[in-house]
């Protein structure tokens, strides 16, 4: 079964403990700017709101890389950069309409969301729950469920 | 190792910014953050210093755990020579700044001299440089951020700054982050006006990567965030009402100081509490609060948001104020609240904004203007001069003077002077609620006997944050002491103290004390830096960094007098409550604590103590 991020911001906090558990993953170090997942906070409104790539089956990054240093994790349907391939040319960063995968000055090559090999490590550290890793096919059950309560909460006629 | 090992020197009279390798000897002994930042401190500072000199220092300062995945690791400090009170000051701060400042490579950042004209800190990783700010000089904080996120093309840029309070002068000044966390007491923004420095806007991409043992840190910090929320406390009272849990509970076993301190509970205080946020309002059926938020870091996050009701006297027609910002903690409500017998939610909620906006601590205002309403209600203030009729229980005197005072207008200009010397300059010094020249904070200490004993020995005048015997006084943490007796407080007093201390230092919050001991605390801290931060070690560093604190208030003029109460407190009974026909009884518990600290009779340390805390 593949498994999506699946982010409620009802619940976020703006802690950033995923953007810290994603750099810790990924390079070693606590580093909110070499997180592939991104915490905004809406001052006016009050709602911060992670944000990732959601791992496109049509993917726009893989169809523009000109040298195929993207491809798919068959077991997590991750989109997964392949360092040693990737030029650097930075095409795929245009491609995606999500913003979703960024260039790295550090290393020359862009970056983004791999799902850490099925074990994300942002929902791992997350508080709260507002970062889950659930069933690719149901990331709706607990929307459905909220509404569903007005009629489960009911009495039995 | 936890610490970046370097530190940043800016030399305002010069223009300079240098790189200094972090004295490593000292980072070993006082940690960090509060402690490392004292002893940088008083190291190069002369006690005697006017504050508002050029020859005062003031240094913004990360704790090793600051930027770290250890939960509430986001915190810095102020630290510098208190323009309110003359005694060292060190004002703690949340939100993002200090973790940015830290990813940028940077234990702290080191402020001397006094610019000939407005400047700014730009400090982007490694380079850092003094930039002009004649054109942000009179901006608000909410408006200097954006500016210069602005100026630098920058959405990530993060800003420390002071608003037209700290410009002004205004003795109680904060400095203020991220639009709502303030390093608030004290003074520190006064300090920073002073030397024509507006503001430090930080970029930090290369993160902290020198964690001794990582393995064992993230051990260390998983498990200490699974107490922190199993813990009735910081797992479901602060996440939920926020400190605004306390307003009911302080006022029930009446310990809420009300109308400048003649009462001890407020008839209105359920109408300004954490529940009453979260009830829908009359006039538009939305509540107050609009969320919770955290603090870098944080696995609590306590933090309120709040939105004014848009039909609110304060705000109609004013929609730059209809947005959701940083609402009401325990201490602010309280001081713009009960403190003035003011019970309109609303209208504290704007006054604390505007507190936000212009960088100013909302506890010394309030409490200063505690202050003038009793000195209205007795004809030594007239109508004529405030500019409006300030009796207690006035929401439009309130607001209206956090407008005049946060800009330096009108009678706002005296309320600026702090409640000490302003209640001097009109002839009534026994008027000002304070020690030290700093307004005490929400706690009554003729109920609660033990914060009488922390008002009067804490090293920056009145304050709760230095030794919260709250929580073992009224909440049980880590074990409960009845709030009237005096017996075995002096102990307790110094315990917490020397423990705050050690949580200051490290760069967390001291809130993860309600469900963290210092045990808890060791292991990340020795993953981060060194084994030899034992728990046994660690005492002993809080203990030290106290004393570091003392000695400096010691050489600067304080003495034994200075450290009491207000004469209300001492001799005027509570009128109501549990604590009725209670005074604070601190001549029971001065002279042990001073035994217990190893002080002599004048509140001096004595050379043993010297010798044992190698100062």
């Amino acid at each position: 079964m593949q498994r999506s991020l699946n982010i409620n911001p009802d619940k976020c906090t703006g802690c950033m403990q995923c953007e810290l558990a994603c750099s810790y993953e990924n390079y070693g170090v606590f580093n909110p700017a070499r997180s592939r997942i991104k915490v905004f906070d809406f001052h006016q409104s009050g709602r911060k709101v992670p944000y990732t790539c959601t791992q496109c089956d049509e993917a726009w990054c893989m169809r523009a890389c000109p040298v195929e240093a993207i491809k798919v994790d068959a077991a997590t349907g991750a989109k997964i950069v392949l360092e040693p391939v990737c030029v650097g040319c930075k095409v795929c960063t245009i491609a995606c309409p999500f913003g979703t995968i960024n260039y790295v000055q550090a290393t020359g090559k862009v970056q983004k969301c791999d799902l850490c090999g099925g074990n994300p490590a942002c929902a791992a550290a997350c508080p709260t729950g507002a970062i889950t890793y659930v069933d690719a096919d149901w990331t709706g059950l607990e929307r459905m469920k909220h509404w569903a309560s007005k009629l489960g909460d009911q009495p039995h006629l | 190792m936890g610490w970046a090992r370097r530190i940043l020197r800016v030399d305002l009279t010069a223009g300079t910014c240098t790189e200094e390798p972090l004295r490593m000897d000292w980072a070993r002994a006082y940690i960090g953050q509060r402690g490392l930042a004292t002893k940088y401190f008083t190291e190069e500072v002369d006690p005697k210093v006017d504050p508002l000199s050029p020859a005062n220092e003031l240094i913004w300062a990360t704790g090793p755990l600051t930027g770290t995945m250890a939960s509430t690791g986001g915190r810095y400090s102020v630290i510098t020579k208190g323009a309110l009170t003359g005694a060292i000051a060190c004002s703690n701060s949340g939100g993002h700044w200090g973790a940015e400042l830290k990813m940028a490579g940077w234990d702290m950042i080191v402020v001397q001299g006094r610019s000939p004209k407005p400047v700014y800190l730009y400090v982007e990783d490694d380079a850092a440089q003094l930039l002009d700010a004649e054109w942000l000089w009179g901006k608000s904080v909410w408006e200097t951020e954006p500016a210069l996120r602005n100026r630098h093309q920058d959405p990530l840029i993060r800003v420390s700054t002071i608003g037209r309070a700290g410009e002004t002068g205004c003795l109680f000044a904060g400095i203020v982050n991220d639009l709502h966390r303030a390093a608030g007491r004290s003074g520190v923004g006064a300090v920073m006006g002073s030397k024509n420095f507006k503001a430090i806007a930080v970029r930090g991409t290369k993160g902290v990567s020198g964690i001794r043992d990582f393995k064992a840190f993230m051990k260390a910090t998983v498990a200490a965030k699974k107490v922190l929320a199993d813990h009735p406390v910081t797992g479901q009272g602060l996440p939920k009402y926020g400190t605004q849990v306390l307003m009911n509970v302080i006022n029930e076993i009446g310990s809420l100081p009300t109308r400048n301190h003649r009462d001890v509970q407020f008839d209105g205080a359920k109408d300004i509490s954490g529940e009453a946020m979260h009830e829908p309002r009359k006039t538009d059926g939305k509540p107050n609060l609009v969320t919770n938020q955290a603090c870098f870091g944080c696995t609590i996050a306590c933090g309120r948001i709040s939105r004014i009701d848009p039909n609110h006297f304060t705000v109609q027609n004013r929609p730059e104020y209809w947005g959701a910002s940083g609402g009401l903690e325990y201490e602010a409500a309280w001081a713009l609240g009960a403190a003035n017998g003011v019970n309109d939610l609303e209208a504290i909620t704007y006054a604390n904004f505007i507190c936000n906006e212009q960088g100013m601590d909302p506890i010394s205002f309030g409490a200063t203007v505690a202050a003038v309403m009793e000195m209205y209600e007795m004809g030594v203030l007239t109508k004529e001069q405030l500019g409006i009729e300030a009796p207690f229980g006035s929401a439009k005197a309130v607001t209206h003077f956090a407008e005049l005072t946060a800009k330096g207008e009108g009678f706002g200009k005296e309320i600026a002077l702090g409640s000490r010397r302003l209640t001097a300059k009109y002839g009534h010094p026994e008027l000002s609620m304070s020690v030290k020249s700093q307004e005490f904070p929400a706690y009554d200490s003729r109920g609660i006997q033990g914060m009488g004993l922390t008002y009067a020995t804490s090293n920056r005048g009145a304050c709760h944050l230095r030794s919260y015997t709250v929580a073992s006084e009224v909440l049980g943490i880590p074990v409960k002491t009845d709030p009237l007796a005096t017996e075995g407080k002096p102990a307790l007093v110094k315990a917490f103290q020397d423990a705050t201390a050690v949580f200051d230092s490290a760069g967390v919050c001291v809130f993860t004390s309600f469900a963290w001991t210092l045990a808890d605390l060791q292991p990340q801290l020795a993953a981060a830096c060194t084994e030899e931060f034992t728990l046994e070690e660690l005492g002993l560093i809080g203990e030290r960094i106290w004393n570091l604190e003392r000695d400096f208030n010691n050489r600067a003029g304080f003495t034994s007098k200075d450290d009491t109460l207000p004469k209300r407190l001492l001799t005027e009974q509570a009128k109501t409550g549990p604590a009725k026909g209670h005074t604070n009884a601190l001549d029971k518990m001065l002279p042990e604590y001073y035994g217990l600290r190893g002080w002599d009779d004048g509140g001096q340390l004595k050379p043993e103590t010297r010798a044992r805390l190698k100062l």
